[in-house]
């Protein structure tokens, strides 16, 4: 590689980038809008929930518990006397959230350790959140009162509440959905804007004029990498700006990881898209390639979607050959747990063996010929 | 042309027994793209391979250059071996493929600094070189324009000065000269001798145009991946010496009817074309001018061309079928601009935007004419052609076709006219006969007249034997052919050819120009453009545009005598065009 013929590629490479207004659509103004549609999809309001409230226990106390329920327009309310009668509302999808009120709840309420259990349809995971926040938030204004009442150093009234998702019990992801985002974002501006630019070159002709002079494969790839790296990596600052100030995601993790992994995954998607680029040669068939190897399984198969360990194993294993899979798993864990240990340690290594893999691909599949 | 390099230096290029073969997906037999090439290249010498679209050049260009490996054969340039070293020769030659690649979103300097960068030209030399070959090429004035605004011949000298800018030994030029303005070509090929003269180059370059190769010192004639003559053009053109014709037409009869006749002696005729009023022939070796019936015609001899040995050579590799047109009347006069006008055009404007394509043009096509869109790229001739067949509105002015106004009824219109598109634009899976009656149902045929045009227009076009074979996989004229029988099922009065002859051999153009001739016999009005302007000699009348304005219109003598008595059509041009710009100039 010649250190020269490199900076003179990508100078080219950056001049052809600015001046195309395309890039900057996709690299900018497409992760901007898809960061305030799907976040603030996030944050719209669950109306006219439908809760069956088992009530086991029907003393006035107990009652008067669940008068948040009545008249909010959050909740449709449908009460019944026992835990199956709700089980099967649920079963009927015509409840999305059971409060079982259990018989001993009024006599414990005056101990102060009553419990009030919230089962949720976890399928549906946003619908179960939000449904959960506000069953609580309901159960703690309650509470409130009751201190108020009672006198704050009264031990009596502590309701805990404990909440189960039915159907899918570990599911976590709701509160996911923007470091999630990231992960689409990045594939989109990485996979799809390199998949354009061999393809570009070769459609123009432009490419045998320069394979016939002293350049080689790896500069017109190395040089190609740069710019594209950089419109990803600004398109990433914007996702984590957003996220953190937009929208106030907690970033529990270390922001270095964050930013490791995501160059690490950036690498994994320009190999992939210059690889599809050098292989289809022509900017149409390379654009569905991307859609179709990349940003659909993204979204799809990742985790983003739908929870990995609650799908079908033949899924989950295709969803495990995605390297997207493992940076969503990354973005999840240090935003929102703030994992560290072996499970970012083996998620990093393997993405940083899909970018070696993928740059090293694309690097194989560019050779000087036109056959 | 003297040749007077030392013999003692080794060849900058040698090929021996070339072959490349590529396989097509879908079909079992691969396709022999050049079987058995051997040709050299002497150091400093300015060699050109001649064949049609085809024959196999760019593959070679491309062996050349190390980016295809040939199946058979040794190639050594410059001294190396291009299969063992294809890195190598890439770092030493200059090669500007048949598109050459600009980054049109780049500047004329961005793309020169690109391209010394890569070849890390000193800085030292550069502003020097970059200097030397703007004012060779003309472009010093717009280094700062982007170069996808550059107009086709521009665009074709800053490829060259990107070419250059490394000094290569060796320069592989591949078709530098395609879809290039005849004032463009003129001025690319004066760069090319400045630079062969020089000596310190050596220059190999790929052309389907003849009278480039007249530029050369060695010349290959390439067909179909085989050499079938080599030499220099002055050796070449002997091969026909002692069979070249020229016969004039009588008074107000058109030259094509004449060379029509002859083209249709295929067993005496090897070559005829209509050449400055008069109709030029070759004879096959066998024949002699007993054997030609023309009755009271003067036929004078004249020494032979390039083209003409060519055209020979060509001939004897595909010995063509016997005619199946009917003789055309050498007497009929040529129609007098008296006629119906069927088509009037009446101070058109067409804007895109700030940019005027199209300025205040009129003029009228007549009934049964022949009748040539000319110009240089850009210089409005397509923007007037498809405002004619209403594929384009006009911004200001009237267009009456076969009396309809296109503004008002240009549906009805569309209904009195026939289009071929320049691309092939029938449905490649379908067969002939699907696509004939796809067609024919477009335009309202029905039952059993549907059926008899067909039939019509297959025998008509000579078609039968492909009836069945999906148009995509029909040999490249016989698409043309197909193109043009599907716009004359509805047998309309007026036919649109856009570049009909425009990548296709010399033998199907031949071909296509003698349908064109018996279509006008039977009454058809043709519009044909071209930027063959030789081409022009098969109309009754031409008209030629530059920067948007009509420059010239009238008969083919008429415009060779306007651009200054010019005995062939592009020279003709070429002062035309280039008086006009004079003169705007010094008006402006």
């Amino acid at each position: 590689m010649n250190l020269h013929r490199f900076l003179a590629l990508c100078h080219k490479e950056f001049c052809q980038m600015l001046r195309d207004p395309s890039s900057f659509l996709i690299g900018i103004v497409i992760p901007l809008m898809l960061i305030i549609l799907m976040g603030s999809g996030l944050s719209l309001d669950v109306k006219d929930l439908p809760v069956a409230v088992a009530l086991e226990d029907s003393s006035p106390t107990a009652r008067s518990t669940l008068h948040f329920l009545d008249g909010s327009p959050y909740f449709s309310p449908h009460y019944v006397s026992s835990i199956s009668e709700a089980a099967a509302l649920m079963d009927a999808r015509q409840a999305d959230a059971i409060i079982v009120i259990p018989p001993d709840f009024t006599d414990r309420l005056e101990q102060g350790h009553a419990t009030v259990q919230v089962l949720l349809y976890g399928i549906d995971a946003t619908t179960a959140n939000a449904a959960n926040t506000y069953i609580s938030s309901g159960f703690q204004a309650w509470q409130a009162a009751w201190a108020k009442s009672h006198g704050a150093a009264s031990r009596t009234g502590t309701i805990t509440l404990v909440s189960r998702q039915w159907f899918n019990d570990a599911n976590t992801s709701s509160w996911m959905f923007i470091p999630g985002l990231i992960v689409i974002v990045m594939t989109l501006v990485g996979v799809f804007l390199t998949s354009l630019v061999m393809a570009r070159e070769w459609e123009r002709g432009t490419l045998e004029s320069l394979f016939v002079t002293p350049v080689r494969p790896l500069e017109i790839i190395a040089a190609k990498m740069i710019p594209y790296f950089c419109i990803a990596l600004v398109g990433l600052v914007l996702c984590l700006v957003a996220a953190y100030y937009g929208y106030g995601v907690p970033m529990h993790g270390s922001l270095a990881l964050i930013l490791l992994s995501s160059i690490e995954y950036i690498f994994v998607a320009i190999g992939m898209g210059l690889t599809i680029s050098s292989l289809t040669k022509n900017q149409f068939l390379a654009c569905q390639m991307a859609l179709v190897v990349s940003l659909l399984p993204t979204i799809m198969l990742s985790g983003f979607l739908f929870d990995l360990r609650s799908v079908p194993t033949a899924i989950a294993v295709i969803g495990h050959v995605l390297p997207a899979t493992y940076y969503m798993e990354l973005m999840k864990s240090l935003f929102l747990a703030g994992t560290t240990g072996p499970l970012v340690i083996k998620d990093c290594a393997i993405l940083g063996a899909y970018a070696v893999f993928f740059v090293f691909l694309s690097l194989r599949v560019t050779k000087k010929g036109v056959a | 042309m003297t040749n007077c390099q030392p013999a003692s230096t080794s060849p900058a290029l040698e090929a021996q027994g070339i072959v490349k073969q590529f396989i097509r997906p879908g079909q079992s037999s691969p396709v022999t793209a050049l079987s058995g090439v051997s040709l050299t290249v002497r150091t400093g010498s300015l060699t050109a391979i001649i064949g049609p679209d085809g024959a196999g050049k760019t593959t070679f260009m491309r062996l050349v250059c190390g980016l295809l490996k040939s199946d058979a054969g040794s190639l050594s340039v410059l001294g190396m071996d291009v299969a063992s070293h294809p890195q190598a020769v890439q770092d030493h030659i200059g090669y500007m493929p048949q598109e050459f690649g600009l980054y049109e979103d780049l500047s004329v300097q961005e793309n020169l600094d690109l391209y010394a960068n890569l070849h890390a030209v000193p800085q030292a030399v550069r502003q020097e070189r970059f200097k030397k070959l703007l004012d060779l090429t003309g472009l010093s004035p717009f280094t700062k324009r982007m170069a996808g605004k550059l107009s086709g011949g521009m665009k074709q000298k800053l490829g060259l000065a990107c070419t250059l800018v490394s000094m290569p030994p060796l320069l592989l030029l591949d078709e530098p000269t395609v879809g290039v303005d005849p004032l463009s070509r003129r001025e690319l090929w004066q760069i090319l001798d400045t630079l062969s003269a020089s000596g310190s180059l050596t220059i190999l370059v790929a052309t389907a145009y003849l009278e480039e190769a007249e530029h050369c010192h060695d010349v290959y004639i390439l067909h179909k991946g085989h050499i079938l003559a080599q030499g220099a053009p002055d050796t070449l053109c002997h091969y026909a010496q002692g069979r070249c014709y020229v016969v004039r037409p009588p008074e107000n009869v058109p030259p094509r009817l004449i060379q029509a006749a002859l083209i249709d002696e295929t067993e005496a005729v090897a070559d005829a074309v209509p050449e400055g009023g008069a109709v030029r022939f070759s004879l096959t070796p066998q024949a002699s001018l007993k054997d030609l019936a023309l009755p009271g015609l003067t036929v004078t001899a004249v020494p032979a061309r390039l083209e003409d040995s060519f055209m020979s050579l060509l001939r004897q590799q595909e010995p063509s079928l016997p005619s199946h047109y009917s003789r055309p009347d050498m007497t009929a006069a040529k129609r007098v601009e008296t006629g119906r006008k069927i088509i009037e055009v009446r101070d058109i404007v067409r804007r895109f935007g700030d940019f005027i394509a199209v300025n205040h043009t009129s003029f009228s096509v007549y009934e049964g004419e022949i009748f040539g869109l000319l110009g240089p790229n850009g210089a409005g001739k397509s923007t007037t052609f498809r405002m004619l067949c209403g594929l384009l509105p006009v911004s200001s002015g009237q267009i009456s076709v076969a009396g309809v106004n296109l503004r008002t009824a240009r549906a009805q219109a569309r209904a009195h006219i026939g289009y071929v598109a320049q691309k092939f634009s029938l449905y490649t899976t379908l067969s002939v006969e699907e696509n004939l009656r796809f067609f024919g149902s477009a335009y309202g045929l029905r039952g059993r007249r549907l059926d008899q045009r067909i039939e019509a227009v297959i025998e008509e076009f000579d078609l039968s034997g492909f009836r069945h074979m999906p148009a995509g996989s029909l040999p490249g004229g016989y698409k043309q052919r197909l193109s043009m029988a599907a716009a004359l099922l509805h047998e309309p009065p007026i036919l649109f050819l856009d570049e009909p002859t425009s990548g296709i051999d010399p033998l199907a153009r031949r071909l296509f120009w003698r349908q064109i001739t018996d279509l006008s016999a039977k009454g058809t009005t043709i519009i044909v453009t071209t930027h063959f302007m030789e081409e022009a000699e098969y109309c009754d009348r031409i008209m030629i545009q530059d920067r948007g304005q009509l420059i010239a219109i009238g008969t083919p003598s008429a415009i060779r005598k306007q651009g200054g008595n010019s005995p062939t059509m592009n020279d003709a041009f070429i002062h035309i065009v280039e008086s006009g710009r004079h003169h705007q100039e010094v008006s402006s």
